[in-house]
């Protein structure tokens, strides 16, 4: 590249771009930061007005979070032996004791199960399926596209509605399982069309050369195009993983509590008078953490992801 | 072997791996995509079938052994002709507008910027996409606390910039602020899916186009509109079409912001589907409010898509 360039931008317009992208950033991460901040709150600190941004950092909200509490008659209070551990401490602060565990571990681990089943099923299935799509010649190919679109143009309401019923005739309703399977149906068209693009860039040549050495189709698939696919099989998870982590829709319409996942139990999560907000952020922090790893781990794959592989870098 | 290839390949039992090596590409082209195809077929066309069947009965979810009757077309007449129903899509309307304008132009802003590639740009593109990546659920209920009335974080700020009293109004509740404040928060969550299409967008440019232009002594602000925007255009229109659609069914967000209240202000068409389907279980009412929703956004979506196609085609 020449020193100097037409098309290079000055300095000065850089500086001053760099500065509002920069003010941008700040004011679009404030409330993330709010969250965060907040889950180290203590009650009365986290409805303080003005907000504080100066506090004294506490653990009540993850506290909070993870157990459930009671308030007992203040003799009995006065009469309990001094607090054993740190956390039984905490809650004492707030006049309770601990009256057992909370549901978020359990929410949580259901997120985890479903997320991490619909991700592997819907990739699994995805991979071999982009492969034929890719490869041979497969009725509907043309359609592929379309279909996606078609799929995401219905509200989840109305998708939610036959599949409340058609679960309850089988026995799905509020169960891993049909989770996993209704998460695992609206990722793979997805699936497919990344995964499809990705292959579409692996030349065929590879595979040619393989299948001329004695390699049966198969073995081609397996031991030629997946590790050459990898980057794009790992990607294209990661994405059916972040959409199952998220969904709120479908689970708070067909589960109710065996299966229920995190975004539907974190608003219910309430204290005295209302949300308990240090707690609603602690687990608001531990759910959107995940996520926040995952995108910058993503980031180079970002842009085909959210637009379904119309747009590629 | 967190790796998925390895996964798959030792999820491949070794009796079946040894059968599939025999096969034909026709055969491991039918075994390959037949599980996708059963897949969709059960958990998408089965039940978009089921639903036009519900939508001309008066079928009741939570009554299932009442007797279902055949009522023809009158759910949809009745429909058509609510008031209400209506009056959501104008909301739906207003919603989709707006967002879709402020994230055009703040998208396309925000791209046009770190397209100057300044040091750091890379890093703060990642930054600036985090919001769109996580849960609207979550979100949605953690911008309940951030618009609390009197003693929430918005109104503090506009306190501390314009020195309007925290205390005389009110994000979520009544005097009309509720349909703009679900605007900024899904403004807040998407302006980065635009900036990013549009981002890529700018850097198809090629530079000699911009190096020719300067021969031409082509001024800057008219390399902007002649070069800049016609070659971003498909890129943006792309953009809107996805967040038209995502949009148009808005529920999560917005279900745990506002809940369509107060009173019916932010009442998207979603959210009043879920009352008629889970609150009212008005099941054969809700599946032709939910056909017709459907057919609404393909039919938009179609004509769109068309014209996004000409735009290409220039």
């Amino acid at each position: 590249m020449s020193a100097y360039s037409v098309t290079e931008p000055s300095k000065a317009s850089k500086w001053v771009a760099a500065a509002l992208v920069a003010l941008y950033t700040i004011i679009t991460l404030l409330p993330l930061v709010w969250i965060i901040s907040t889950s180290f709150k203590s009650g009365p600190d986290s409805i303080s007005y003005p907000p504080k941004v100066v506090f004294e950092p506490s653990l009540e909200g993850y506290v909070n979070l993870f157990t459930t509490r009671t308030r007992i008659a203040a003799e009995d209070f006065a009469a309990l032996p001094p607090p054993e551990t740190w956390v039984d401490e905490i809650v004492r602060d707030q006049g309770m004791v601990i009256a057992g565990p909370s549901r978020f571990g359990e929410r949580f681990l259901n997120s985890v199960i479903i997320g991490f089943g619909s991700t592997a099923l819907s990739t699994f299935l995805g991979t071999l399926a982009a492969y034929a799509f890719s490869r041979f010649k497969v009725p509907l190919k043309d359609d592929l596209l379309f279909f996606i679109l078609s799929t995401r143009m219905m509200p989840p309401i109305a998708v939610a509605i036959p599949i409340y019923l058609m679960y309850r005739e089988l026995g799905l309703s509020d169960t891993h399982l049909g989770m996993i399977l209704l998460y695992t149906a609206v990722n793979i068209s997805l699936a497919v069309w990344l995964l499809k693009g990705f292959i579409d860039e692996i030349p065929r040549e590879y595979e040619e050369a393989a299948l001329i050495d004695g390699y049966t189709r198969f073995q081609a698939f397996r031991k030629v195009v997946l590790p050459q696919a990898a980057t794009g099989i790992a990607s294209t998870a990661i994405f059916c993983l972040i959409f199952a982590w998220n969904e709120y829709a479908f689970a708070v319409l067909l589960t109710s509590g065996n299966a229920q996942t995190a975004p539907p139990f974190i608003p219910t999560i309430i204290g005295v008078g209302g949300q308990d907000w240090p707690a609603v952020a602690a687990g608001a922090t531990l759910f959107l953490l995940p996520v926040m790893i995952f995108t910058i781990l993503l980031r180079k794959h970002l842009l085909r992801g959210i637009t379904f592989g119309a747009v590629r870098k | 072997m967190t790796n998925p290839i390895d996964i798959a390949a030792k999820a491949t039992p070794a009796p079946v791996a040894r059968r599939l090596r025999g096969l034909s590409d026709r055969a491991i082209a039918w075994i390959f995509v037949a599980p996708t195809i059963f897949l969709l077929l059960a958990i998408n066309i089965f039940p978009l079938i089921w639903t036009v069947r519900l939508s001309f009965t008066n079928y009741r979810a939570n009554r299932p052994n009442e007797e279902v009757e055949w009522v023809g077309l009158r759910n949809y007449t009745r429909i058509l002709t609510d008031d209400g129903i209506w009056a959501t899509m104008q909301t739906t309307a207003h919603f989709l507008i707006w967002t879709i304008v402020l994230q055009v132009l703040i998208g396309f802003t925000l791209a046009w910027l770190i397209n100057r590639k300044f040091k750091g740009n890379d890093l703060l593109t990642t930054l600036i996409v985090l919001p769109m990546m996580l849960s609207p659920a979550v979100v949605g209920n953690f911008w309940t606390f951030l618009y609390q009335p009197q003693i929430g974080l918005v109104n503090y700020m506009v306190e501390l910039f314009t020195g309007t009293p925290a205390s005389s109004f009110s994000m979520l509740g009544p005097g009309g602020l509720a349909p703009w404040s679900i605007i900024i928060v899904d403004t807040w969550m998407w302006t980065p899916f635009v900036m990013l299409i549009c981002l890529a967008g700018l850097r198809s440019i090629p530079d000699y186009i911009y190096e020719a232009a300067e021969v031409d002594r082509a001024s800057k602000w008219r390399q902007f509109w002649t070069i800049t925007v016609p070659m971003v255009l498909p890129f943006l229109m792309l953009a809107v079409l996805f967040r038209g659609i995502e949009n148009f069914k808005m529920f999560d967000m917005v279900n745990l912001l506002t809940g369509g209240g107060p009173g019916n202000e932010t009442l998207l068409t979603s959210i009043d589907l879920k009352r008629e389907a889970f609150e009212k279980w008005r099941t054969g009412y809700s599946s032709a409010y939910a056909i017709i929703l459907f057919v609404t956004v393909f039919g938009l979506a179609s004509i769109y898509v068309k014209a996004l196609n000409k735009v290409k085609e220039r």
